[in-house]
């Protein structure tokens, strides 16, 4: 038994043979030529029939994965056509007087060099591309033909590295997982993966090798890991474990598109947590209403300096047309604390949680605030758009955030920039909010109640620090009535509340939640619908 | 001749996909193209996709495109649109 680890790029389980896909040795040799023109003429006889193939290919690829994916061969077709390209390919055949195997071979790798040294991994995965478009032609020009899979049964294709011409042409029914040694997430075959919904390993510590075909393995998308010839207990505890999976899966997809309704009658919002761009599309795959919790400080993490009006702009618009009218509350910045960047200065506290952070940084630093409304009112004329503020202890500190809310609309309307009906939350996160929630739920529309910091802060416990676990009670009954006073205020006020923390996706609270009366539940985009389907299997 | 800025605001920026888009856009026109990546300084046929590509554009980045020919007035303002709506 040997193990193999990778970056997973689906979660699930594959049991079955390998199948090593190599591709077809190419024999041509440089050789000179005497008839520069003759050789032209080759090499466009060749570019048409390449032509024709990814016309070809990208019928195929509409069909089976969408015009999405499709578009690469399009992509790939232009590059064909482009004017730089030939012209070097061509200078090549007639200067150098060689076969134009040679000519299209080296100017597609001077092509792909330039893209690969972009210190952009996107682009790099561009570099594959120019190659495949140079070897489809050079293989036109030897004769061979593409190698499809030669295989009876379901295998795992193990590759060094499949080209996107290479994966659409296998047949999709002989393929239960992928294992490549180079690739990354931007990869076609990651791609190509994840439309197929199969477990896939890219980036694989594996030397590919002929020996490997026709053993039997395991993929594992869960834990990241490749197992080549598993001994009887692993595989059998693996076979449980993907058949467990499977069941569970197909039990919970069923239930996309089904309402969040109890069994007697009483229905709840069923919303998504988020925090980077790209994660909308686990949100839409999920069936989430809406996107409960946008964690705007994604935006600011891992970066040199502040995103731009314009960077915050085009990610929030992304996102909230994506979601096409179902409602996005971003939460303004919420940093300070565990959350930090280095270009915000600032100082070290002796107690972070209880510190500058969230809106206490906002409403002190307003360029810094109302550079991200700005961006998030600009966006909201592309959906439906709610903002809420975090760490709110009083009143004051709403009317303050309002004021500069204001003052950003007033900048708009001077600039003829268009924005919607953007609603006003709060969270709800600290004890103090929760008391006086009364109060402040006259000045929003809604209250979002942030369970993690609410509990921390009324239990007095560090939730970093592993040596209170004993002393924590995520259901301390302090913090449920807390909860349930938030409710009731804001209801009286006439205001809807949710949940965002980590207790919404706690199952054996929900129908407490429900019997709170609470109106939404925003959770990872992963756990909607195993609440969908707690929601639904209570009362009676 | 005419001239466009626009920042891009896709956030994958002007690569393979959208780039195709828009040389194919470009290539409709008559006039001379070029398209310049203001932030590294870089410019590139618009009519040609590698060279597009290898601007390396990227979400936030400022593009200039020059227009010059006989279609110049509506290339630039129809690219302008295009990018407006698709980048």
């Amino acid at each position: 038994m040997e193990v193999y680890h990778g970056k997973s790029v689906l979660q699930g389980i594959a049991i079955g043979k390998l199948y090593v896909f190599q591709k077809k040795e190419s024999a041509w040799k440089k050789h000179s030529i005497a008839d520069a023109d003759a050789e032209t003429v080759r090499f466009e006889d060749a570019r048409g029939k390449a032509l024709s193939q990814l016309d070809e290919l990208y019928d195929k690829a509409l069909s089976q994965v969408g015009e999405e994916n499709a578009m690469i061969f399009d992509v790939h077709r232009m590059m064909l056509e482009d004017q730089d390209y030939l012209d070097a390919i061509e200078a090549r055949i007639r200067t150098e007087m060689v076969n134009a195997e040679y000519a299209v071979t080296v100017t597609g790798e001077e092509f792909s060099a330039t893209f690969s040294s972009m210190d952009d991994e996107y682009m790099q995965a561009r570099a594959a591309d120019v190659l495949d478009i140079s070897g489809r032609v050079v293989r036109i020009l030897e004769g061979l033909d593409e190698g499809g899979l030669n295989t009876p049964e379901p295998v795992i294709v193990l590759a060094e590295d499949l080209t996107p011409s290479e994966t659409i042409r296998m047949d999709k029914s002989k393929i239960m997982a992928f294992v490549t040694r180079q690739g990354s997430a931007n990869s076609h075959t990651a791609i190509l993966a994840r439309s197929l919904n199969i477990p896939s390993l890219v980036n694989a510590d594996i030397r590919i090798d002929a020996s490997y075909h026709g053993k039997e393995a395991v993929v594992d998308g869960k834990d990241g890991i490749l197992i080549v010839e598993p001994d009887h207990e692993t595989l059998r505890q693996k076979e449980k474990e993907r058949e467990a999976m499977q069941r569970e899966q197909e039990r919970l997809r069923s239930l996309i598109g089904k309402d969040n309704v109890t069994k007697d009658g009483r229905s709840i919002l069923l919303y998504a947590n988020m925090g980077n761009v790209e994660d909308v599309d686990k949100v839409l795959e999920n069936d989430a209403g809406g996107i409960g919790l946008f964690r705007s400080e994604f935006l600011y993490l891992g970066r040199e300096d502040f995103p731009t009006e314009e960077e915050q702009f085009a990610a929030y618009k992304t996102v909230v047309s994506r979601m096409e009218g179902k409602r996005v509350i971003i939460r303004t910045l919420d940093i300070g604390a565990d959350k930090k960047a280095d270009y915000f200065h600032l100082d070290t506290e002796e107690n972070p949680a209880l510190g500058y952070r969230a809106i206490r940084i906002c409403l002190t630093r307003p360029e810094i605030f109302k550079t991200q409304l700005r961006a998030i009112y600009r966006a909201s004329a592309f959906g439906n758009v709610a903002v809420m503020f975090p760490m709110i202890v009083s009143v004051d500190e709403i009317r303050r955030a309002k004021a500069v809310v204001e003052e950003v609309k007033a900048e708009l309307d001077k600039e003829n920039k268009p924005y919607g009906e953007v609603e006003l939350g709060i969270m709800v996160e600290t004890p103090a909010a929760a008391l006086v929630s009364l109060e402040l739920a006259r000045e929003v529309e809604f209250f979002s109640i942030g369970t993690n910091d609410l509990t921390q802060y009324t239990l007095a416990i560090d939730r970093q620090n592993q040596k209170l676990e004993p002393f924590y009670d995520a259901h301390h009954p302090a913090v449920l009535s807390l909860i349930e006073m938030t409710i009731q205020n804001g209801h009286k006020a006439g205001i809807w509340v949710g949940i965002c923390g980590e207790l919404a996706a706690d199952e054996s609270l929900t129908e407490t939640f429900l019997n709170m009366g609470l109106d939404e539940l925003s959770v990872s985009p992963s756990y909607i619908l195993n609440l969908r389907d707690k929601i639904r299997q209570i009362g009676s | 001749m005419k001239t466009v800025q626009y920042t891009i605001t896709d956030p994958v920026g002007l690569h393979a996909r959208p780039a195709g888009l828009f040389v194919k856009a470009a290539a409709a026109y008559e006039s001379g193209i070029t398209v310049k990546n203001l932030e590294n300084g870089k410019s590139a046929d618009a009519k040609r996709i590698m060279a597009v590509m290898a601007l390396g554009v990227k979400q936030g980045n400022q593009i200039e495109l020059s227009v010059e020919g006989p279609d110049e007035d509506i290339a630039a303002a129809e690219l302008e649109a295009f990018l407006k709506e698709k980048l």
